[in-house]
């Protein structure tokens, strides 16, 4: 037992902590929603990796660059970033207790997201009348796959704020409802982030 | 399993792909073993219902967000998932050990049935037998030796084991009720395509691994928290016990890892749900994709299995040899590195994909460097041995037995590394001997010394030592018998899953293989027998004081079983080895001065709810019945959102209830500090030689 380098424990000292102190839950949470924003990153970059293999692979299929319509999708790209803000002016509401300018913002990035998947959608719609479709060929579903699952992400926040205006009416802006609003906000700027990527590597790669 | 079933193009609105011919009802062998499964388990829920038990399965099992309770219901499936596993097994070698076409025809099993079987063997025993005994044993040990009192998602972890049981029940279910993929384990395409496979084989696979794999990421989430957050005051990082750092890392790589599966299996079903184009090359797609985005997941995945194993070796090492570790930080950075380059190697499981002398050279030389830090460890073990009092007790044959196995495998790994031997070697049967060499040596090997060596902290009392080295004996024999023989088949030119064969000259060596996989049958039988006989004598072998071996953290300074909330009152940790640590300065088998009311989180209905609404929908997605598998799907939503907005999550233990609990635990441990030194040593139980 000479191994030990460990100090001699000081007077009192049981081997048991003398007061336990509250463990922060909260924290957990948040630090447990980073985590999955890990994976869910890792699960876009595998998405990512696969469009840029496949990305020229347009076989008989129309090619993307005769399609793709930049002023469109920029103004996708804007109502998504405004979307960030106005649910960063949403969180402030919440950290100041103001339930009127929660609301009235939370309201707001619903609207703009809302706006963001109408318009991913109607794209979808023109794309598929013009013989691109998710089928059509290998770009083509690499394209749908990448975006689509965006779009799903995006349409799951949105019904998540939902379910979080559902726990503030009932409850209050309370500790709990302020983790939740946390995740969902990171969750939310998180996909922003990823749009930016699908801009730049989609339809910017495409123009160049 | 017959090859005679209608492939519906066109499927029915409520039955979707569903005909009468989906059932293997002339098939003798499977309607024996249906009609066996479906009398067990009509004779099991009756003599629950007759002994008044339901509510006790509920109440304590079905709805637990413990995680000892979910760590033993993980453990327990695995085992029965194992015998299934090696079911298929020995049906291999037995197919493969009369199919030489020459002689005896060409052996039982038709080509359809045979490619099934090699398939589910694979799957079942890394998802279902493999994955959940390391997660089982995480859930056992790691809230104990971090002191917590649980994971830091209770509730997610009890749903990610309701999702592998799912998973695990569709797997069972496609033996009959359609077919299991006949593709092999990993599905590659074209072979997994909509035009290869039309049937419900490969849609079998693809939920099933899907949902577990799902389950499996929340569950990496949760303990990646869970050692992070909430470990004992006091506890650094580097103070963490080494299991819980092959713990960490490993669910780091499961967080990494299991996104790029999910994506991959996404993308097939995709391909052979709507007709996209990801991995056909006709239409613009990439196989070649697949095969790097299931190994990029594959390979970490391997460690994620073999980490945790190397870390019960760790625990066993020091505790059977009386004395620290040798090397724990070199061990930990080792540990650590390995993490990191598992990322850097997926190509060396296809060098002939033909990526070219640089990209294979790379892949080559990075798969050589992981041997290295695998070597300190072994090093880090031997040291620890070195002039410590080594007990052999059965844990330790183990040990013994994967030092000598595990290294050999690693050895042809190597071998298997250099990308021009490998262009000789690839798809052969030496391929198939080396991986089994690694994950029998490495990973079960490990979990069966981990298993043994927690049992008594799971239960309350030891397992019969002689019957665990004969386990272990036995294995290490029949794993050798029935894989050198694999090796040199592969040298002879033999690829794997062959159904048949026309060489003779494999004959005499297939025969040894299939002899070997008996000695490995003995093994198992000696292990069922030993639970058996753990619980019939249990209350001779009762580990009264929680630390049946002189252990030397923090899971054994608690009851065995530890009481729900695991610690009355939360360890002060001071060092590495807080149990030796306290044994060394006298302050051991201490009541704590006083008790504080305890912060638990509540059972929920909704882990088992979920869970167990996964398998209709993976059921319908497989067989196209729509209807249910959006009725489903939006019964999981629900179970979700009831759970989240009404459910009550926390509850506090009064001090009665804990003092209570306490006061049996002292006086236990009194009584097992007398008895003690009366008991047989062969019984294994050595607590009264801690040295005072």
């Amino acid at each position: 037992m000479s191994d030990f380098i460990s100090p001699v424990p000081e007077e009192g000292y049981t081997g048991y902590v003398k007061e336990e102190h509250h463990h922060d839950m909260g924290g957990d949470t948040i630090f447990g929603f980073w985590i999955y924003i890990l994976t869910d990153c890792l699960l876009f970059a595998s998405i990512f990796a696969t469009y840029a293999v496949l990305r020229g692979n347009f076989v008989d299929a129309p090619l993307a660059i005769e399609l793709f319509e930049l002023d469109y999708v920029a103004m996708e790209t804007a109502l998504l970033l405004v979307s960030s803000f106005t649910f960063g002016v949403a969180m402030l509401g919440a950290n100041a207790g103001n339930k009127r300018q929660l609301y009235i913002w939370l309201g707001a990035t619903f609207a703009l997201g809302l706006g963001f998947l109408v318009m991913e959608v109607k794209e979808f719609i023109h794309l598929s009348h013009v013989g691109a479709t998710p089928w059509s060929a290998g770009a083509w579903s690499a394209f749908y796959g990448l975006i689509g699952t965006h779009g799903l992400h995006v349409f799951f926040g949105m019904l998540w704020l939902v379910a979080i205006v559902f726990h503030l009416r009932r409850d209050g802006i309370t500790a709990d409802n302020k983790v939740r609003l946390m995740c969902l906000s990171l969750f939310w700027h998180f996909l922003d982030i990823i749009w930016i990527c699908v801009f730049s590597v989609v339809y910017l790669m495409e123009m160049v | 399993m017959s090859s005679n079933h209608t492939i519906v193009t066109d499927p029915h609105p409520i039955l979707g792909r569903f005909t009468l011919d989906s059932i293997p009802y002339e098939d003798p062998i499977l309607l024996t073993t249906f009609m066996v499964v479906v009398i067990g388990s009509i004779g099991i829920f009756g003599a629950v219902l007759y002994f008044g038990k339901l509510k006790y399965i509920w109440d304590e099992w079905l709805t637990t967000v413990d995680h000892k309770k979910i760590g033993i219901m993980y453990v327990l499936a695995a085992i029965i998932m194992l015998l299934r596993g090696f079911s298929d097994a020995l049906l291999m070698r037995s197919q493969q050990a009369v199919a030489v076409s020459s002689e005896s025809g060409v052996g039982y099993l038709p080509p359809e049935h045979y490619d099934q079987i090699f398939t589910a063997h694979g799957v079942i025993m890394i998802f279902f037998v493999a994955m959940p005994l390391i997660i089982g044993l995480m859930n056992l040990v790691v809230p104990l030796q971090i002191g917590a009192r649980d994971v830091a998602f209770p509730f997610l972890n009890s749903l990610s084991f309701w999702l592998f049981i799912s998973a695990a029940l569709m797997i069972n279910i496609s033996l009959f009720l359609g077919e299991f993929a006949a593709t092999g384990w990993l599905a590659y395409p074209p072979l997994s395509g909509i035009e290869s496979s039309p049937w419900v084989g490969v849609d079998y696979w693809m939920w099933a691994l899907q949902i577990s794999g799902i389950g499996t990421m929340i569950s990496g989430v949760n303990f990646v928290v869970t050692i992070l957050r909430m470990r004992a005051p006091g506890m650094k990082l580097m103070q963490m016990p080494v299991f819980t750092w092959t713990a960490l890392c490993a669910n780091i790589l499961i967080a990494v890892a299991f996104p790029i599966l999910t994506v991959c299996i996404s993308l097939l079903t995709l391909d052979r749900y709507i007709d996209t184009n990801f991995f056909t090359p006709a239409g613009g797609g990439n196989q070649m994709m697949y095969v790097n985005l299931i190994w990029a997941w594959g390979h970490p995945e391997v460690y994620i299995l073999v980490l945790p194993a190397f870390g019960v070796f760790s625990e066993v090492t020091a505790t059977f040899s009386r004395k620290r570790l040798f090397g724990y930080t070199s061990l930990v950075w080792a540990t650590l590195c390995i993490t990191i380059l598992s990322f850097c190697v997926w190509l060396h499981h296809f060098f002939t994909m033909g990526g070219g002398a640089s990209v294979n050279a790379f892949f080559g030389i990075a798969t050589m460097i992981i041997s290295i830090p695998t070597g300190v460890k072994l090093f880090n073990w031997l040291f620890t041995m070195y002039k410590g009092q080594v007990e052999y007790t059965s844990t330790m044959w183990w040990t013994m037995g994967f030092y000598l196995v595990f290294t050999f495998g690693g050895l042809t790994g190597v071998m298997l590394a250099i990308p021009a031997a490998d262009y000789v070697l690839h798809n052969s049967l030496f391929l198939v001997a080396h991986f089994h060499n690694v994950i029998i040596g490495g990973v079960i090997f490990g979990l069966f010394a981990g298993i043994a060596y927690w049992f008594p902290k799971a239960t309350g009392y030891t397992m019969d030592e002689t019957l665990g080295k004969w386990a272990a004996g036995l294995w290490t024999l029949g794993f050798f018998v029935a894989f050198m023989p694999l090796y040199i088949l592969g040298f002879m030119g033999m690829t794997r899953r062959l159904n048949y064969y026309d060489n003779p000259v494999w004959n005499f060596w297939l025969l040894v293989a299939a002899g070997g996989a008996v000695i490995v049958l003995c093994a198992i039988l000696v292990q069922l027998y030993q639970i058996f006989a753990a619980i019939r004598d249990q209350d001779k072998n009762r580990d009264w004081t929680g630390d049946p071996w002189d252990g030397r953290t923090l899971e054994w300074c608690t009851s065995s079983p530890p009481p729900f909330y695991n610690f009355a009152v939360l360890p002060d940790v001071r060092d590495r080895d807080h149990l030796t640590y306290l044994k060394k300065h006298g302050l051991d088998g201490k009541p704590p001065p006083k008790y504080e009311p305890i912060h638990m989180p509540t059972n929920s209905w909704a882990g088992v709810g979920i869970g167990m609404l996964s398998l209709p929908f993976g059921l319908a997605m497989i067989w196209y019945v729509w209807w249910l598998a959006i009725i489903s799907f939006l019964a999981m939503i629900g179970c979700f959102l009831a759970w989240n907005f009404f459910a009550k999550k926390d509850y506090w233990v009064p001090v009665e209830e804990i003092e209570a609990i306490e006061k049996k635990r002292w006086e236990d441990y009194a009584l097992g500090r007398n008895y003690q030194p009366d008991v047989d040593p062969a019984q294994g139980n050595t607590s009264s030689t801690v040295s005072l």
